[in-house]
């Protein structure tokens, strides 16, 4: 024993023979790392504290590794689980979520030509961040074709907004000047209009020459070159910088066009449907086939509900035909409910009232939702034969998606005889549920990948691209309105004027009260500001109006309807 | 009835009582599921019978692993109530009089399993304590009034009615109705025991073994949830009452006990008098269960290696919670024997051999497809494989023949995994890892001895000194004790002999070797001081190490670690080797990671990326990283929308989509009208886009007019 090893020890320890090879053996081993090292003289002297507190330390180190190596994770859930599957997922987490690139504006236009070009065929698409969107020699070159056609103007606009950043990244490379500056779109409207024309020609000029790499792309492309030929820092610091080059300027560069220059910039609802009911869906042999595999699973669901699980669907497509198809099979002799999550107005009062009052037949009310799940769960304990389906489509629906909504449908989840069906659809659905409520919905999660449009589940939205024809609002205001005095018509017909004369105006943010009232004062409409306001109070209970407070305190008031729907209005009331 | 409309949501759907079943046989589904064969329905039962006892055994686990800190709890709530009546006038008492008793109970961080020990706890309380013991949780008690309710309800039963204070309880201060409300328990307390003490006179304590005035448990199930006001305030008015009323709280702590100052200030905390329970950590919890249901020859049912590895996984980097992993190995359980028709003969031994014999022609056809049992056919003798090949009365005998070894395997290779593991558990490292588990599942995956860190394992064996060896070895002795098989009892029996060798040598080798053991080297070192001269001299007996003679000890050494070694190779061979291990072993892991561990975002993209993968068209298939340009509208629609930046003009959006369709129409890309926006494909494109804003890419925003916002990165 080394005579350091017995001062370091005294005390506590006790002191055994040991074999001088042993001892040999261990010194060697102290060579090739101390770690090792300590091990070992752990095994020599049996000391009790200090072998406790190795312990502790070797615990804590092996907790680490336990719990947070990643390769591990890797191996045990991604890749390694995979293996076992007949065909892994094509898709891998790490190309899922990625950081945000650097976009052109025109890209789009171009990878559709050029994916028109090859009909039939296919066109490679860059991952986000790859190396070869940076290397693709067509890009570059039709980057030079587009630069021919976006003159100086975008050029000193970007130089003007450059950060440091990117300034440095010029400075270094002028080359790439081509490359970036068409981030840039053509906002002169002229121009636009010829590369919509030319569109075909840019298409036909990048093929042309994309085997004819000139000096510039040659040069950006050894610029952006792949990481992986690279020394090993280089890939790092190639991704800080595309990272802060993405974030960079917090202006967005997208061209001027808008829907305003198609023929029929909006369609309404019914031609939607009608021209969407005419189109064939295309690989409906396909789909079907999908939809027969899912239904074979319909028995086991059913098992594995009464085990105690809960069913989730997930997948692209609507999955309410297959759900419909699930209920219509095998529930037609079992109570159970239909939710739809996405129906805009679904509130968790009406699930449970529908709960409570149609399927278990209870007449009176509840105080709060609690008592109402408290009584629920109650009623089924007492009841266990009484199995109750609940099939919620969406149960990440805009309106369920509330925390409490959530717990109620866990609590009610959990009751044992109480069997949950779900789908979600939203790719972040699952953030939803916490730990706890995971565990009381206990659920089964089922790729069930359909392909089927999502017809109704999207007619309730207010999409962006459908017309709001107003009929419903219009019809709204002018029941309401009958109703109201003359007096009371004339002050909503003075604020509906008043707003219609500033429709152009962005900035109208409202009619102050103050305003408001002299005008009406004027047209001999009220005497008071009382009267005024007991009637903007009428107003607002029936949502006709909606009043704002600016930034300087006053009250605006407005008619929450678009101006359309108020021409519409006033004209229909003129005629009467 | 229909199921879609603009004016409601819920649609309820009753059948007429008659048709109405009320009854429902479970086993109708599984045998639903697989048409292949008659056997289904005693599939089921095996699995509900397995499935019952593997439930029975965890509740009972966690019963017997929370014993220790309910009994500490059940025993400081008891002393508190003792000297609640106790009252002693001095001092110290007298200043604890004014504090509530407080247990905090730090369970860790795995809330969903906190239920079933506060369960526990609140039936031990009522058993043996108090029968008034409430449990609270924070979602019901989101302001004073609530918690106050809920507290009187549970202690009082039905009916206590605040109507009154509901109403108006705006105008009242909620200190003044609360006091009332406390002061009615007051009240029903004292009434209440004074029954209790009418009814038994002359005892103190009831016939239930309660005490005279049995102690008010309150439990607050998720302190940290709670409302730090509400909680506050309770505390504040319960202490008013403390001398009326024997409170004693628990607070159920999934964080650290630090979170009670956090939450309280000091003015409260100081009117509660805290002990700290630690709860058992998840971690141990774990291994318990692993060691009492997976690593057992009890369950014929059994996990392979990377099935295991996924429910540890789940544990270990999701949820920390052993409910949960009890759930995978239910589904586990319950997928092996819907999907294996085979797994009819994985019960016990009695009912194996009564089903072997039962096997139809199609079952023991299906055995024949078995690898495992292919490869038992080759091994064997032509004669007997021709056997084997066509008389299915000797297929079945010789399945039980090979139930019967594999049932053999098991009891041999878990006493000896068990040995391994104890010796090399506290090698430092851990090169075979420091769970039992994680051994387990090497084993699982393939021939242990070959692996480097078995290697390793076993140089450091070489190295232990006596005592640890022994004291080692002597711990795989009891291991081995209860082993019934003749091997288990053979290698019992060397292993004590080993064990007696090694005393032996105790007396003797003292004697033997002390003497120039001892003097050479320790001579030498003392003379040489320098720690160069030490390094040098120490290498050079190294370098004549080699050609000293062994010592009878370090001969034992090496030869009981053959020993083990031998012990190993025979026994720990993966389980795969064995013929028909497919009947009891659960393989497919993928299909547990896919229903537990789901990944719905993933799968939504490779859908949308990927079109082919789910539907088999020629017209799909491409290269990797493209689509082809006839694929569903959403497809091609998403596929533009990942060139784009933070925001998307819907014009130019809408532009490129054309100009892709018309392609994929087959229109001549000179045309006049080519790439022509018409109103189908603007329909189309509409609902495209509807979706992807359902499915949560986009979204309208009003920073630029006609513009949507991309909300993801990432895809391909």
């Amino acid at each position: 024993m080394s005579p350091q090893k017995l001062a370091a020890d005294s005390g506590v320890l006790e002191v055994r023979f040991v074999g001088d090879e042993d001892v040999l053996d261990h010194i060697v081993e102290k060579q090739e790392g101390s770690k090792a090292s300590r091990g070992s003289v752990q095994t020599l002297v049996s000391l009790k504290s200090s072998r406790k507190l190795l312990a502790d330390s070797a615990e804590e180190e092996e907790e680490e590794d336990g719990v947070f190596n990643e390769q591990n994770y890797v191996e045990a859930l991604g890749t390694g689980a995979e293996a076992g599957e007949e065909n892994g997922s094509v898709t891998a987490g790490a190309s899922v979520f990625t950081f945000q690139t650097i976009k052109r504006s025109n890209k789009m236009a171009q990878i559709a030509s050029e994916w028109a070009r090859t009909p039939g065929k296919s066109v490679t698409f860059s991952t986000p961040g790859s190396p070869e969107e940076a290397l693709s020699p067509t890009r570059a070159t039709c980057k030079l074709a587009s630069e021919n056609k976006t003159p100086q103007k975008g050029k000193k606009v970007q130089f003007v907004s450059t950060t440091p950043h990117r300034l440095r990244k010029r400075i270094s490379a002028p080359n790439l000047k081509s490359d970036s500056d068409s981030d840039f779109s053509p906002s002169n409207s002229e121009e636009e209009a010829e590369e919509e024309e030319d569109d075909d020609e840019k298409g036909a000029k990048a093929e042309a020459h994309p085997k004819t790499p000139s000096k510039t792309s040659a040069d950006a492309a050894a610029l952006y070159k792949t990481p992986a030929k690279k020394s090993k820092k280089a890939p790092e610091s190639n991704l800080v910088e595309e990272y802060f080059e993405a974030h960079s300027s917090s202006k967005v560069l997208t061209s001027d066009r808008t829907l305003q220059k198609l023929q029929t910039p909006k369609l309404d609802r019914e031609t939607l449907l009608r021209l969407l009911g005419g189109k064939p869906s295309c690989y409906i042999d396909e789909i079907n086939e999908l939809n027969k595999k899912h239904e074979k699973n319909f028995s086991k669901w059913m098992l594995q509900l009464h085990m105690g699980f809960n069913i989730l669907l997930y997948g692209l497509g609507s999955k309410k035909f297959l759900l419909e198809k699930f209920r219509t099979t095998i529930l037609s002799d079992s109570v159970h409910m239909v939710v739809n999550g996405f129906f805009p107005s679904i509130t968790l009062k009406s699930i449970l009232n529908a709960i409570t009052g149609e399927m278990l037949e209870h007449e009176g009310t509840f105080r709060t939702p609690m008592d109402q799940i408290d009584f629920i769960v109650k009623t089924l304990k007492k009841d266990p034969d009484n199995h109750i389906y609940l099939i919620i489509h969406n149960i990440d629906g805009p309106m369920l998606r509330g925390e409490k909504n959530q717990q109620a449908l866990g609590q009610l989840a959990s009751i044992p005889n109480m069997h949950l069906l779900a789908s979600i659809d939203h790719i972040n659905a699952p953030l939803v549920w916490d730990h706890t409520k995971m565990s009381w919905f206990n659920w089964l999660w089922y790729e069930t990948t359909s392909f089927l449009p999502y017809t109704e589940e999207t007619s309730y939205e207010n999409s962006l691209l459908v017309q709001q024809t107003g009929a419903l609002a219009l019809s709204s205001l002018t029941h309401v309105l009958r109703s109201l005095t003359p007096n009371a018509r004339g002050i909503f017909r003075l604020l509906a004027e008043f707003q219609l004369e500033n429709k152009d105006n962005p900035s109208y943010t409202g009619l102050s009260f103050q305003d408001f009232y002299q005008r009406c004062r004027e047209a001999f409409l009220v005497n008071s500001d009382i009267t005024l306001r007991t009637q903007l109070t009428e107003f607002r209970d029936h949502k006709l109006i909606r009043t704002k407070k600016g930034a300087d305190g006053v009250e605006y008031l407005l008619i929450p309807v678009d101006a359309g729907t108020l021409t519409d209005f006033l004209e229909k009331e003129d005629v009467e | 009835m229909n199921t879609s409309s603009v004016s409601k949501g819920c649609f309820v759907f009753k059948p007429s009582s008659k048709k109405r079943k009320r009854t429902v046989g479970i086993d109708e589904y599984f045998v639903d599921g697989n048409d292949d064969c008659g056997n289904g329905r005693e599939r089921f039962n095996i699995c509900q019978k397995l499935w019952e006892k593997i439930k029975m055994d965890t509740e009972i686990l966690q019963d017997e692993l929370n014993e220790k800190i309910l009994e500490s709890l059940l025993d400081f709530i008891k002393k508190c109530t003792l000297s609640f009546q106790s009252r002693t006038d001095d001092w110290a008492s007298r200043m604890r009089a004014s504090e509530i008793p407080t247990a905090a109970l730090v369970l860790g961080v795995n809330v969903p399993d906190h239920d079933m020990t506060f369960q526990s706890l609140s039936d031990l309380l009522k058993n043996s304590v108090t029968p008034f013991s409430v449990s609270v949780q924070a979602k019901e008690c989101t302001a004073l009034k609530n918690l106050m309710q809920r507290v009187l309800e549970r202690l009082m039963g039905v009916g206590v009615s605040v109507e009154e204070d509901e109403e108006d309880s705006g105008i009242h201060l909620p200190q003044k109705r609360v006091s009332c409300s406390i002061s009615v328990l007051c009240q029903w307390y004292k009434t209440v025991t004074k029954k209790h003490a009418m009814k038994s006179p002359d005892k103190t304590c009831s016939e239930n073994g309660f005490l005279q005035s049995p102690p008010i448990v309150v439990i607050f199930k998720d302190f940290e949830a709670f409302n730090p006001r509400v909680l506050q305030d309770f505390i504040l008015i319960c202490n008013r009452y403390i001398h009326e009323l024997p409170l004693i709280f628990v607070f159920g702590i999934a964080t650290s006990p630090s979170t009670v100052q956090h939450i309280l200030p000091h003015s409260v905390s100081s009117l509660l008098c805290i002990e700290l329970f630690q709860s058992l950590s998840c971690t141990q919890h774990l291994a318990t269960v692993i060691d009492k249901l997976i690593l057992t020859s009890q369950f014929p049912f059994k996990l392979t290696g990377k099935v295991l590895q996924v429910l540890v996984s789940i544990f270990l980097y999701h949820d920390f919670s052993v409910r949960n992993f009890v759930k995978g190995l239910q589904l586990a359980l319950l997928e092996h024997f819907h999907s294996q028709p085979l797994s009819v003969l994985c019960c016990k031994k009695q009912e194996a051999r009564h089903n072997a014999q039962k096997l139809s022609h199609k079952d023991v056809e299906m055995v024949r497809q078995l690898p495992s049992f292919m490869r038992y056919v080759e091994t064997q003798e032509p004669q007997e494989q021709v056997q084997l090949l066509t008389s299915d009365d000797h297929v079945k005998e010789v399945c039980q023949m090979l139930l019967k070894g594999l049932r053999k395997y098991h009891k041999n290779y878990y006493p000896i995994l068990r040995c391994l593991h104890s010796l090399t558990a506290s090698l430092p490292k851990y090169p075979l890892g420091k769970q039992i588990r994680e051994l387990h599942i090497s084993c699982l995956e393939k021939n242990v001895w070959e692996t480097n860190e078995y290697e390793s394992a076993m140089q450091l064996l070489r190295l232990l000194a006596k005592d640890e060896l022994v004291a080692a070895l002597r711990k795989c002795a009891d291991i081995l004790k209860p082993g019934k098989t003749k091997k288990m009892k053979s290698a019992l029996q060397q292993l004590e002999d080993y064990i007696i060798r090694f005393e032996q040598l105790d007396g003797m080798s003292i004697e033997t070797l002390s003497g120039e053991e001892i003097t050479s080297p320790g001579k030498d070192l003392q003379k040489k001081t320098d720690l160069f001269q030490l390094q040098k001299t120490l290498l050079e007996m190294k370098g004549s190490r080699r050609t000293k003679k062994m010592s009878p000890f370090e001969i034992l050494r090496n030869e009981t670690l053959d020993f083990i070694d031998g012990l190993v190779r025979s026994h720990l061979t993966p389980p795969e080797l064995q013929p028909l291990n497919e009947v009891c072993y659960y393989s497919s892991s993928g299909v547990l990671r896919r229903h537990l561990n789901a990944t719905p975002r993933t799968s939504i993209q490779t859908a949308l990326s990927h079109p082919f993968y789910f539907l088999q068209n020629e017209n799909l298939k491409t290269d990797a990283g493209t689509v082809s340009s006839a694929a569903p509208d959403i497809c091609i629609v998403y596929k533009l929308h990942l060139e784009c930046g933070r925001l998307i003009n819907l014009y130019d959006w809408l532009e490129a989509y054309a100009t892709v369709v018309s392609a994929a129409e087959g229109k001549d890309p000179d045309a006049e009208d080519y790439g022509k926006v018409d109103e189908l494909k603007h329909a189309r494109f509409i609902q495209s886009v509807s979706e992807l804003e359902f499915l949560g890419f986009v979204k309208s925003t009003k920073q630029k007019t006609d513009h949507v916002a991309r909300l993801t990165w990432g895809g391909c």
